[in-house]
């Protein structure tokens, strides 16, 4: 028997898709039964309180959560967002209900040991209402109480050997794609760097130094799985400055319907899309026309490809990334808070990742871009906020970063031009004197 | 190079204290940024070394909404007690 009544809720359950009311009321019967015989550290009937507290809020109209808090770790200025309840006296299990944020491991690559001492912790210490993941990417431990804060983080870094994550005004966990550990596309160990900057930038994460957040993700290849593009302050998206390698035998395996060379590695054969043709679906879409098919010969114009991948994805076996890989650095994407939302724009179209000089070359564009902005940058300012008032002119002045034919995005639409004192042969400085010789007063 | 005021850790605490109970009548959270004024000379990363250092020593305290940080004197301002916790 429930312990409240919910059936606006209960409407969210109607539909043909999984409902997170559904996994509540679950849990809440889990914790009622308790069969583990699980020594609770915070009220038994909290997830019934939970569900109790957002019928409330659905009949209302209006969240019954305050605004933030002053809870956390010691030392630590992010991973623990305070949450606490308005109607503590009718839902006292969710009096305060804080989230914790956990670092997930590069590529989300869990075994089901750890799992499971996760979910036994936070049976034991919180809610049991997880989040996997949060839309930073962080494991999400949702609802907590006070005085359980620290000790969830003492098990998860001495027992687990697990950090929190990032919230507020710091840098935030830093997320990847699987990378090379499974993906053939993949033209840099998107791992490695996330672990290696995870680990270089631990102050940025956890001490709270910034204007607003700052979120770094990195995507293998143009794909872009994880959606860096849109979805981070910076992003590192692998890419190849070489040609796209092409097996023409295989090609003409994918031309002549060869059963073991399914378009698309066969990702949609749940379906009859008859006949492969690979003028209809790979040159012919190819979205700057850079290739063509004849006399059973693919040829690409590699100068004017654009890295959009689609040619590479429906033949894989076929075409493959070239060999000369890097990645290319973006920067500003945000969501729709200021100014509408965002995608980042290129700052450099090609950089070296290389792990044996601690990816020198990537830190010192992140620190000049971080330079500019902690100075820069108004409070609650996104970076790409920063870059559409300052101007993306000033980003490339700030990194030291020439400007480049890639960094067009469309024609000007700025008629004037304000050179600086150096890029003007001889300065501004003139002798007045050799001036007048020609010049009368 | 930071000024002499940030490199003397204890003047430097002592200014922001000072800085912060000056204000303490109409505001008690502040943003990283508010403590730039207190230190027109320094970088910011060096400026907020010493915020962060003050935090540890239970000196200052965060507070956060999930999305932004603020930085307040501990114990000013809204508190546990008044969010029914103590």
């Amino acid at each position: 028997m429930a312990k409240h009544e919910t059936p606006l809720l209960d409407e969210l359950e109607s539909g043909p898709w999984p409902s997170f009311v559904s996994d509540l009321k679950q849990q809440a019967e889990v914790r009622a039964k308790n069969e583990k015989g699980v020594e609770f550290q915070i009220p038994q009937d909290c997830v019934d309180d939970l569900l109790g507290v957002l019928e409330l809020s659905y009949k209302h109209g209006r969240t019954h959560w305050k605004h933030g808090g002053i809870v956390g770790v010691f030392g630590y200025g992010g991973g623990v967002i305070g949450r606490y309840c308005d109607q503590p006296k009718l839902f006292p299990g969710v009096e305060h209900f804080h989230t914790m944020r956990v670092n997930q491991p590069c590529g989300k690559y869990y075994s089901t040991e750890y799992l499971r001492k996760l979910t036994d912790l936070w049976d034991f210490r919180g809610s049991g209402v997880t989040n996997m993941h949060g839309a930073t990417g962080d494991i999400i431990l949702l609802g907590t109480t006070t005085p359980q804060l620290e000790e969830v983080f003492w098990t998860l870094t001495h027992d687990f050997n697990q950090d929190l994550g990032g919230s507020g005004s710091n840098l935030r966990t830093p997320a990847d794609c699987l990378g090379q550990s499974r993906c053939e596309y993949a033209c840099y160990d998107t791992s490695a760097l996330c672990h290696f900057l995870t680990n270089e930038y631990q102050d940025e994460l956890h001490r709270p130094a910034f204007p607003y957040k700052f979120k770094f993700k990195f995507d293998g290849c143009p794909n872009c799985c994880v959606a860096s593009i849109a979805r981070s302050d910076m992003s590192f998206i692998g890419t190849w400055k070489d040609d796209i390698r092409i097996d023409q035998d295989a090609v003409n395996k994918y031309v002549e319907n060869d059963p073991a060379y399914p378009a698309n590695a066969g990702a949609h054969k749940g379906k009859d899309w008859g006949p492969f043709d690979i003028e209809k679906e790979v040159t012919g879409l190819c979205p700057t026309g850079c290739m063509k098919f004849e006399n059973k010969k693919l040829t690409i114009d590699n100068a004017n490809c654009t890295r959009c991948m689609h040619c590479i994805n429906v033949m894989p076996r076929a075409l493959k990334v070239g060999k000369e890989t890097g990645l290319s650095i973006l920067c500003g994407a945000k969501a729709p808070i200021l100014d509408g939302a965002q995608m980042g724009s290129l700052l450099v179209p090609f950089i070296e990742v290389n792990p044996d000089n601690d990816y020198e070359e990537i830190t010192e564009v992140i620190e000049n871009v971080w330079d500019w902005w902690m100075e820069e940058g108004k409070n609650r300012e996104r970076l790409g906020e920063l870059i559409m008032r300052q101007g993306f002119q000033k980003l490339l002045e700030v990194t030291g970063i020439e400007a480049m034919p890639q960094h067009v995005a469309y024609p000007r639409t700025n008629p004037y031009i304000f050179w600086k004192e150096d890029e003007v042969t001889g300065g501004w400085e003139r002798d007045v004197e050799e001036y007048r010789k020609h010049h009368l007063r | 190079m930071s000024s002499d005021l940030l490199n003397d850790k204890e003047a430097a605490q002592k200014a922001v204290v000072d800085w912060l109970e000056k204000k303490a009548g109409s505001k008690t959270k502040f943003y990283i940024k508010d403590f730039y004024k207190i230190f027109p000379d320094d970088k910011p990363r060096e400026i907020k070394k010493v915020v962060n250092k003050m935090v540890e020593n239970e000196i200052l305290e965060f507070w956060s909404s999930g999305s932004t940080t603020m930085y307040g004197l501990k114990g000013a301002g809204i508190q546990h007690s008044s969010e029914g916790e103590e």
